[in-house]
């Protein structure tokens, strides 16, 4: 959903649809990305259940990746990630943007 | 049409005015010198007169959130407030105007404290001056009475749709009594019309929500935006006041000019004290001295270059505050110079303060500034700029 940018004719803090909150990309506000290995992830969820965002994708019971529209790069996936092998399925990675 | 006078306080003529428009609700707090004004207006929802709902609260930021959530549930609304309790609402008067909600307050201005002082005073106005609401500013009752009519049908124009305040001046016109002429109960109503709602909160069918964040990505242009409708309250306050004219046969401007067009010498002020220096330029007048008034109406938003055509023929213009921004000019000064600067000719500007705490303003304060306007007139750099004025003499 594009962003209607505030003017005279819209200046009203109204908001007429429901969960609207959906089209507000949080994402935009990352500046750490979290990274994925799947090769030492242990599937133990606990990225899933910590996440603030709901943006940790799970199919079929198995952790998938990020919804990066929503992630905010907080860090908390990667701060409970219980890895496997001694190493951390989730580690944060300076963004880069273009 | 014979003109039926009658001689009412300010307060009974703005009570009136609200029994005339009958709003939906009105949430109110009493605090000297409006009490009287809210507790007429109560005896007429006691009796009947209105089917106004009137809310008893607790606190002016109680009375303004009232107000605020009576506006976007759908209703008229209308308050009134005085000094302190104007201050009190200083943080909803911020969401009213923000929330686009067209609520009519009547302000009898009033000193704010420390030390205590309930007399008239124009400091509680100014400290709103930035909150986004219009201002409507009135030398008697009879022109807070036509204010207070013509500010439901700015605030609710369609393209508008912003709070307005109504100042008179407390004691001095809120409970002194003039001569004043009411219009009709029936051309009150047509002139005001049915308020018509604009998204309300009440409207089940289609639920809303009202006051969502809006934060860096567009704060900045939500308030550009607010900023552009008060640029185009001018043109509505004019049409309305064009429209007001042909149901009472009283004229208003965006500012009253008296005898300014050929004047020398100028004195800017708003409210009652402009009865006093009209009374006093006339006498000047009859002594060959050529001084004129302009006495501001739309205070916000505030009409710069009309106030400037007025003014920049003049030698010196005396602009009296009856507030001060202590440690800096006062605020209708800082407006008039700021309207002045632009032009190539200008007139030599002084900013005196008077009558703070509903001390006496005087025929013989007047005189004083017209003589001292002729004695600055020649020079290029006046000496004080900003000075106190009417202060007792301890000898």
């Amino acid at each position: 959903m594009k962003t209607k940018i505030i003017n005279v004719s819209n200046c009203r803090p109204v908001i007429k649809e429901p969960g609207n909150s959906a089209a507000f990309k949080t994402g935009a506000w990352r500046s750490l990305e979290p990274i994925f290995e799947k090769e030492f992830c242990s599937n133990c969820l606990l990225c899933w259940l910590y996440c603030p965002d709901m943006s940790i994708v799970v199919r079929d019971g198995q952790m998938t990746g990020f919804d990066l529209d929503y992630c905010k790069g907080c860090g908390i996936c990667a701060l409970e990630c219980t890895g496997k092998k001694g190493r951390k399925a989730i580690r944060m990675k300076k963004e880069e943007k273009a | 049409m014979k003109k039926k006078m009658t001689a009412v306080t300010g307060n009974e003529a703005l009570a009136e005015a609200l029994r005339q428009i009958n709003p939906d609700v009105c949430a109110a707090y009493p605090i000297t010198p409006q009490t009287d004004m809210m507790q007429r207006f109560s005896d007429f929802v006691a009796d009947g007169l209105v089917e106004t709902e009137l809310m008893l609260v607790e606190s002016e930021h109680s009375a303004m959130s009232g107000c605020i959530g009576a506006s976007v549930g759908g209703g008229r609304v209308a308050t009134a407030t005085s000094g302190p309790g104007l201050a009190l609402m200083w943080e909803m008067l911020y969401v009213a105007s923000g929330m686009r909600c067209p609520i009519v307050m009547a302000v009898m201005n009033r000193a704010l404290s420390a030390p205590l002082n309930i007399h008239c005073d124009h400091s509680d106005a100014m400290g709103a001056r930035d909150s986004g609401w219009i201002q409507l500013w009135s030398e008697n009752a009879q022109e807070a009475y036509d204010n207070l009519i013509m500010a439901f049908r700015i605030a609710e124009h369609p393209d508008i749709r912003l709070p307005v305040m109504v100042c008179m001046d407390g004691f001095i016109i809120s409970h002194s009594v003039g001569v004043m002429e009411f219009l009709s109960d029936d051309v009150v109503q047509r002139f005001v019309g049915e308020f018509i709602p604009h998204e309300p909160l009440l409207d089940v069918g289609h639920p809303v929500s009202y006051g969502p964040l809006v934060v860096i990505d567009q704060y900045h242009e939500y308030k550009k935006a607010q900023s552009d409708i008060m640029d185009s309250v001018f043109d509505v306050a004019a049409a309305v006041a064009q429209e007001f004219e042909s149901i009472s046969g009283r004229r208003y401007g965006l500012f009253e000019s008296y005898r300014l067009e050929d004047a020398e010498f100028g004195i800017v002020v708003l409210n009652s004290a402009a009865g006093t220096c009209k009374d006093m330029i006339d006498e000047a007048r009859e002594n060959g001295v050529k001084v004129g008034l302009l006495k501001p109406r739309l205070f916000r938003p505030f009409p710069y270059a009309a106030v400037a055509d007025a003014l920049s023929h003049l030698k010196a213009v005396c602009v009296l505050d009856r507030s001060d921004s202590f440690g800096a000019f006062a605020p209708l000064y800082v407006e008039i110079a700021a309207s002045l600067y632009p032009r190539a000719t200008r007139p030599v500007l002084l900013n005196r303060i008077y009558g703070l705490g509903g001390r006496d303003f005087m025929p013989e304060h007047v005189e004083a500034v017209i003589n001292e306007m002729k004695d600055m007139a020649g020079l290029k750099a006046p000496a004080l700029q900003k000075k106190y004025i009417s202060l007792r003499q301890y000898l």
